[in-house]
């Protein structure tokens, strides 16, 4: 067994549900034990920082203080918290008179933090510290080599805080081939999804989304898979602006790497969160389960 | 007799000036014991500074001297010869280093002036315990080691066999030409690189004071400046060289194909093959890892086929032992591999070219014979060049390659020359620096060329509009312009960086030289000793060095041979006298000392049961005086009692 004190963020448990649910559920078959932080907030997030910075690094400090006393690695399932909670520690690392300040603050509430946390990303321990070797060896529910188109986005691998190549990640590919599923090429696998311009320039943003499907489609992938939870909601709740807008018919389902993951575990599909995505998985569940069943018959 | 110090604080205009405050550290050097005089001068080793040293030997009757100036690198020998100009031997004197070592690294200035007196405190309390030595000299061996066969290593032979002096040129591979023998044209001239080349060529080749030693690689060095000891191995080539006349039919009648280094991958060359038609020697090699005989143990078409009976399996690799005075170190660069930089789609994306590849694919005599075609045998109508690609970039080399702006745009006059195409050049800058560069600049640009300012982010094959379909797309930020763009076109080449070899590293520790943070081989002095190394009678010259185009190459060729003629007109070379010494009485005779020199300088006297120094062999490196579990062994000018009284007065 593994331990990591475990940072939710908001959108898994929200927003991004499926992510929430799915990461939970594959922890105890990969022998993961995912300790919640008590008392995490907000991560202190993009926005939030734009409009004040030091009460950011605050809110994103006081979250790695009560990490660092766990002893313990802190693990994240979203590419945003992964970002900011990274992008604070290496700023005050960088900046010991912004640390003082910023302990200063922390010191109210009997908190300080020294600098010595590991921040990581669910998908770098499962890649790492699990390895594919162990999660094939799990492997229940037979994918039958389904085609994924393995999508990164920008925060896992820019700005570099892990080790995968930032033009040219592997890690996903490695964790979809390790479960029995293809990874198709995807060229685009760390192109922009669109972002927060979905609010604020939607057509744009609609653009950015419709070549990420188009790729994917042509290079033949049945769904798209990604660790991130923005990503997701552009790929998957704007997919069908992007069919109205473009006369386009995409219907391709955007599962979280650890939805797929679970799948191969042989979690059933409610308790990974499956219902709440937008696009239907059901042809994936159909493709995974049907083959299964007609093999089972034939033997 | 009695010590009388002279101390001379260097000011070296403001570089020593500026931080040191160098009136108060020849006050306090003045009260040091046994200082007699001290004196500060603004450059010390200028003549009158020189001259101040000489007078006060005389009159003052000093017997050690210390300058408080720059390294020692440069400046030990000119206070050295001083001071025997003055009749006083030159290890009477000592240096201090206030200059790299104090105001050049330090900011304060109290701070400054304080490590500087530290620092010449030390200096004085040395030089009181130095002992007069006597330098020897010993013979210089006339011969010559050139290891590299491209156009550095050939023009540096050339000068120094037209001196009737012997050469041995050492080329792993199974020709001598280099890269530039891959080459098609080259600028500002547009000289066809291989008619300016293969004379020189066949020069080395027929010279009387050559030895080729082609297909072999230096093995071991040992010995020092005037008298080194070199095994060279001699790989096999499965072709006798004595027999062999060159016909080339073995190579025709080959059944077995290869990728041809010598065509950049872009052609075939045969399991025996010559590399190229023009190849010094014009002997064929065997490649082991594609001849059908070693691979299956049958075939043999190229014996059954030669008249010569030149060809023998059998052949072995061979030692060659060789003794040389000097060794010129030419074994040039390796072309960076795009490969890693995932977003230009280097053998992810057809009619993405290297600039060597593209070398090959426009010569006249190259696999395409000299037509520019894409995969498909198809004309491009339109080329991007992308620059600075390796260079310039933190993530793989810092430095500029030198010479990819130039024959970038030799390139696109080419493509110019041969086709109808549209040419584009990204640049970040032009860097046009030569004779004839910007002349040339200014020529390819009113050709219509187009040049664009901005590196390209990605080289896709993903359309997004129907003028795209088909092609590649490159997508980049026009910085002139402040614009995100997108310009398909038909073929992106490279112009890659030009790096260190892989093996530099080994090279470097076979000769015991360094390599600077870009990997290239360390001159001794960037701008004053450009192609010296720290180590003795090794030179460096051409590309090994660092980036450079062919007229620079050929100018440091000839620098290096030079060098090593001047060497050898002189005849002898003078031996530091900084050598161990054992004191018979004390050494046990346990060879502990033996067994650490890395020069095998000492030897085991058997009769006496003691171990005895080579002074000719010893280079004081002091890894015996370590050693010694005894303190039978001592180093000159490097005594325990000197460096004790150095470390003393640093700390006082």
């Amino acid at each position: 067994m593994k331990y990591y004190s475990y940072f939710p963020g908001c959108s898994a448990e929200s927003t991004a549900i499926g992510l929430g649910l799915s990461a939970r559920a594959i922890a105890e078959p990969l022998a993961l034990q995912l300790v919640e932080l008590e008392g995490w907030t907000c991560c202190g997030s993009t926005p939030y920082g734009s409009l004040d910075e030091l009460e950011a690094v605050v809110v994103a400090a006081r979250n790695l203080a009560l990490a660092e006393k766990t002893g313990l690695d802190l693990v994240t399932p979203c590419s945003s918290c992964y970002v900011t909670l990274n992008k604070a520690a290496i700023y005050l690392e960088d900046h010991p008179q912004l640390k003082r300040q910023v302990n200063e603050a922390l010191a109210v509430a009997n908190l300080e933090y020294h600098g010595t946390l590991r921040i990581r990303h669910l998908v770098d321990v499962l890649l790492n510290d699990i390895t594919p070797e162990v999660i094939a060896s799990k492997v229940q529910q037979e994918l039958n080599g389904l085609k994924v188109a393995p999508y990164y986005g920008c925060q896992l691998v820019r700005p570099h805080y892990g080790s995968d190549d930032t033009e040219s990640p592997q890690s996903l590919d490695l964790l979809v081939e390790s479960l029995g599923a293809e990874a198709v090429p995807y060229p685009l696998k760390t192109r922009c999804c669109g972002g927060a311009l979905i609010i604020s320039e939607q057509s744009l943003a609609l653009g950015l989304i419709r070549k990420l499907l188009d790729s994917a489609v042509r290079n033949g992938a049945q769904c798209i898979v990604t660790p991130c939870p923005l990503c997701q909601t552009n790929l998957d709740a704007y997919q069908s602006k992007v069919n109205s807008k473009f006369k386009t018919d995409y219907n391709l389902p955007v599962l979280f790497i650890s939805q797929l993951i679970g799948l191969a575990l042989g979690i059933d599909p409610i308790s990974l969160g499956l219902r709440t995505n937008i696009v239907s998985p059901g042809e994936v569940l159909d493709y995974i389960y049907k083959v299964k069943r007609e093999v089972k018959s034939g033997t | 007799m009695e010590p009388r110090i002279g101390v001379y604080i260097c000011h070296c205009g403001s570089n020593i000036a500026g931080t040191v405050d160098t009136e108060e550290v020849t006050r306090f050097a003045q009260g040091l014991d046994s200082v007699v005089v001290a004196r500060d001068y603004k450059f010390m080793c200028s003549e009158p500074g020189q001259e101040l040293i000489k007078k006060d030997i005389g009159d003052l009757a000093l017997n050690r001297v210390v300058v408080a100036s720059c390294s020692p690198t440069m400046h030990e020998p000119t206070f050295r010869r001083a001071c025997q100009e003055a009749g006083l031997n030159p290890y009477l004197f000592e240096m201090a280093n206030i200059r790299e070592h104090c105001s050049w690294v330090t900011e304060d200035k109290g701070e400054a002036t304080e490590k500087a007196k530290a620092l010449v405190s030390a200096a004085v309390r040395r030089v009181y315990y130095h002992q007069p030595l006597e330098t020897r000299e010993v013979s210089f061996n006339p011969d010559t080691l050139i290891v590299g066969g491209g156009i550095a290593g050939i023009q540096a032979a050339l000068k120094i066999a037209d001196s009737e002096h012997k050469v041995y040129l050492v080329e792993r591979e199974p020709s001598i030409g280099g890269h530039m023998a891959q080459l098609d044209k080259t600028f500002p001239t547009l000289d066809c690189s291989a008619c300016i080349l293969t004379p020189k060529m066949t020069q080395v080749g027929s010279h009387p004071y050559i030895e080729l030693l082609t297909y072999c690689e230096v093995e071991e060095v040992s010995g020092y400046i005037g008298n080194f000891k070199v095994k060279i191995r001699k790989k096999a080539r499965y072709v006798d060289e004595a027999l062999c006349t060159g016909c080339g039919l073995c190579q025709t009648k080959c059944p077995w194909k290869a990728d041809s280094e010598f065509e950049a991958g872009l052609g075939k060359r045969k399991a025996i093959y010559i590399p190229f038609p023009q190849a010094v020697p014009n002997i064929p090699v065997i490649d082991r890892e594609h001849c059908a005989y070693f691979l299956k143990g049958t075939c043999r078409a190229c014996e059954k086929f030669c008249e010569a009976k030149a060809i023998d399996f059998e052949q072995k690799d061979k030692i060659i032992e060789i003794e040389v005075g000097a060794i010129i170190l030419a074994t040039g660069f390796n072309v960076f591999d795009p490969t890693p930089i995932y977003q230009y789609g280097y053998k992810r994306l057809d009619n993405v070219i290297t600039s060597l590849e593209f070398e090959r694919m426009v010569n006249s005599s190259g696999p395409t014979d000299g037509s520019i075609v894409l995969k498909d045998g198809s004309a491009p109508e339109s080329i991007a060049i992308i620059h600075c690609v390796g260079s310039r970039d933190e993530k793989y080399h810092e430095y500029c390659s030198r010479v990819c702006c130039m024959h970038s745009m030799k390139f696109a006059h080419l493509i110019k020359e041969h086709t109808d195409a549209e040419v584009y050049e990204f640049y970040i800058d032009i860097r046009s620096f030569g004779k004839g560069y910007e002349e040339f600049y200014n020529r390819v640009l009113n050709e219509g060329t187009i040049f664009i300012r901005g590196r390209p982010a990605e080289i896709t094959d993903i359309a997004e509009t129907p003028e795209e379909e088909g092609k590649l797309i490159v997508q980049f930020e026009d910085t002139l312009v402040g614009l995100q763009r997108r310009l398909p076109v038909d073929m992106v080449i490279l112009s890659c960086a030009l790096e260190s070899q892989p093996d530099a590293d080994a090279i470097a520790r076979l000769f015991n030289i360094s390599r600077s943070a870009d990997g290239f081989f360390l001159e001794k002095h960037p701008k004053l000793d450009p192609v010296a190394t720290m180590t003795d009678g090794i030179f460096v010259t051409g590309c090994c060095q660092g980036p450079k185009d062919i007229p620079d190459t050929v100018a440091q060729a000839s620098a290096a041979a030079a060098e090593v003629l001047a060497m050898i007109s002189r005849g002898r070379v003078e031996i530091e006298a900084a050598t161990a010494v054992v004191d018979e009485t004390i050494c046990s005779g346990c060879q502990a000392c033996e067994l650490v020199c890395p020069f095998s300088a000492i030897s085991f006297d058997e009769e006496k049961g003691v171990c005895r120094v080579n002074e000719a062999l010893c280079k004081g490196c002091g890894a015996c005086v370590a050693a010694c579990p005894s303190d039978a062994m001592s180093l000159n000018h490097f005594t325990n009692e000197q460096i004790v009284a150095q470390m003393e007065g640093m700390l006082v």
